[in-house]
């Protein structure tokens, strides 16, 4: 790591040239072995046959009635988009499910995390051990996530029904995801649990990075810890904030492994997202349908992302 | 004080939150439904074994098991090494090359899986690619590919230069320098990397329930949903097939902790 640039180069220039002779370009000390171009050319064909390919074909796809099987398709235009928004109710459904699930997580994950990190920030012994049981439920697959609150949410024999009549508060138990109205919340709840964790450690890292002195000065000045909190710790951790709203925008639009765990497949339609839609849609063989569908989302996804960025104006500093 | 009495509250109540759930899992696995019903908190009577006995043998779940260990032993290393030599060209190439090179393999990041998979059924199908573990291998590689590009490529970039170029004045080829030098001193991004990987390839449910239709080449992650269906309110079952399916990754995470929190961090701030 510590090897002074100017003595490598000097030592470099000569013995390039010495050995090699004068085919090669003595200004180029660092010249490129041609081989080099062999390294990423496995990475670079999977890539473009097995993910750039299917993506562009995704959108040949979406102007078909294709239903995957036949030889024999016709081009439809852009009827699969127009029947997705505006006769589709099942499409529909999920769409705004899936946007008020993003909504929900996004804001509950985002401020959940950052007061976890915001009390977890030093160092001490029992702050590690903690960090480290908040973030465990990470590592679980979504679908052992999903059975565990699966029994916590049963309305007869749940964990939540039970604790709540331990503790005398009956008037509390409900039928949670068997309450069409409330299912998607409580599924927020577990999206939460599953992940708050995770997010919780990029916001240490970015909490630990500010300078103590500020707050000391401002202390001095006589602010109050909200007024630390709003011109000193907020304006620092953007940086965080930018990559836990967008990476929890992703992974909630995303939620697919979790919501077919929980409420099975398919889903009941209150509980419907677009990437679970998409999915019946391919099972029920109108693939080019789905591919439209499947169009939408990303769209969807990079819409959310590009006015998360214009509302919330957090361009990150240090990136 | 007050706000010292409210940050223990709120750390203390959501271990609980964590905890208890985990504890319920765990001994209500050894339990039967009854037991499980009529205690939820309490610790299992007479500890049984039946559950776990019920879903490896009778229920198959000890094959889907090594289906799982196949594909993500596989898929770990390979997405690794193909990411690792595009990682490392990148660095050592210059210019606009490099740049696009890198630019192409990391693009991939943005094409969420599931809006890929009708065009990706299709494609595997013609290839022979559908209900084997080979197909599932490739998938897994092809959806973490530019994420593994991203990190190892991203950690090698900051290499110095002068280490390449010393092996480079000894006559050593490209090969060489990339086993001998890039590799070894991106063990800490590789770790990362690698530990992210495994997470994902191993608890990975979208092409097992795409591709897979033989209940001989499930994964467990498939495996386990399809319980969900058949044994409905059958929780200690279930939480014998969650505890089997997490052990694998709740043992690594004892053991190799600080790894985990800096690859899955390293994955969600750079996806």
């Amino acid at each position: 790591m510590s090897i002074h640039p100017g003595t490598a180069s000097e030592r470099r220039a000569p013995d390039t040239y010495t050995e090699t002779g004068a085919k090669k370009r003595r200004r180029s000390p660092t010249r490129v072995n041609p081989a080099l171009y062999l390294f990423p050319l496995p990475a670079v064909a999977i890539i473009a046959f097995f993910l750039v390919m299917p993506t562009l074909q995704a959108f040949q796809y979406a102007i078909t009635d294709w239903n995957g099987f036949s030889a024999a398709f016709n081009y439809v235009g852009l009827d699969n988009f127009i029947r997705a928004f505006t006769k589709d109710s099942l499409f529909t459904n999920a769409l705004t499910n899936n946007l008020k699930f993003v909504l929900l997580v996004v804001i509950a994950q985002t401020a959940f995390s950052l007061i976890l990190a915001l009390l977890l920030t030093k160092n001490s012994r029992g702050s590690i051990l903690l960090r480290a049981l908040f973030f465990f439920p990470t590592i679980l697959s979504s679908v052992s996530v999903a059975f565990i609150w699966k029994f916590i949410y049963d309305p007869n024999f749940g964990l939540a029904n039970a604790a709540l009549g331990t503790v005398g508060l009956d008037a509390l138990q409900g039928s949670y995801l068997g309450n069409n109205a409330q299912a998607l919340y409580w599924v927020a709840v577990t999206q939460v649990w599953f992940h708050a964790g995770q997010m919780m450690v990029v916001y240490i890292a970015g909490l630990q990075s500010i300078p103590r002195e500020l707050y000391e000065a401002a202390e001095m000045d006589g602010a109050g810890k909200w007024q630390q909190f709003k011109s000193i710790t907020w304006p620092f951790v953007a940086p965080a904030t930018s990559i836990v709203v967008a990476y929890t925008t992703v992974q909630s639009f995303k939620a697919f492994d979790l919501i077919l765990g929980i409420a099975g497949n398919p889903p009941k339609s209150s509980l419907d997202i677009l990437s679970t839609r998409i999915y019946s849609t391919f099972a029920n063989s109108e693939f080019g349908y789905a591919a439209a569908q499947s169009i939408i989302f990303m769209a969807m996804i990079a819409l959310v992302t590009w006015l998360q960025r214009r509302l919330l104006r957090l361009t990150p500093k240090g990136e | 004080m007050l706000a010292s009495i409210t940050r223990r509250g709120i750390l203390a109540i959501y271990a609980v939150i964590i905890i208890v759930p985990l504890t319920v899992v765990g001994f209500g696995s050894f339990k039967s439904t009854q037991e499980l019903f009529a205690g939820p908190f309490t610790l299992p009577q007479s500890p049984s074994p039946a559950n776990y006995a019920e879903v490896i043998g009778g229920q198959d779940l000890g094959s889907s098991f090594w289906n799982s260990v196949i594909v993500t032993a596989v898929s770990v290393p390979l997405t690794l090494f193909l990411a690792s030599l595009a990682g490392y060209a990148v660095s050592r190439l210059k210019g606009f090359i490099s740049w696009a090179i890198f630019g192409f393999l990391v693009l991939g990041m943005a094409i969420p899986a599931q809006a890929n998979m009708v065009p990706l059924y299709v494609l595997f199908g013609r290839l022979g690619l559908l209900d084997n573990l080979t197909g599932l291998i490739l998938a897994n590689v092809v959806s973490t590919l530019p994420i593994a590009v991203f990190i190892l490529g991203g950690f090698m970039r900051t290499l110095p230069r002068e280490l390449y170029e010393a092996s480079s004045i000894d006559g050593t080829g490209p090969w060489r320098t990339y086993v001998s030098i890039a590799l070894p001193l991106s063990a800490p991004s590789i770790a990362a990397a690698a530990i992210f990987l495994f997470v994902i390839h191993w608890n990975e449910l979208l092409y097992p329930l795409l591709f897979i239709q033989s209940p001989g080449n499930r994964t467990l992650p498939l495996a386990l949903l399809s319980f969900q269906g058949e044994f409905q309110t059958n929780y200690p079952l279930l939480f014998a097939g969650v505890i089997l399916a997490s052990l694998p990754v709740v043992v690594a995470y004892i053991f190799l902790q600080r790894y985990f929190v800096a690859g899955i961090t390293a994955g969600a701030s750079k996806g």
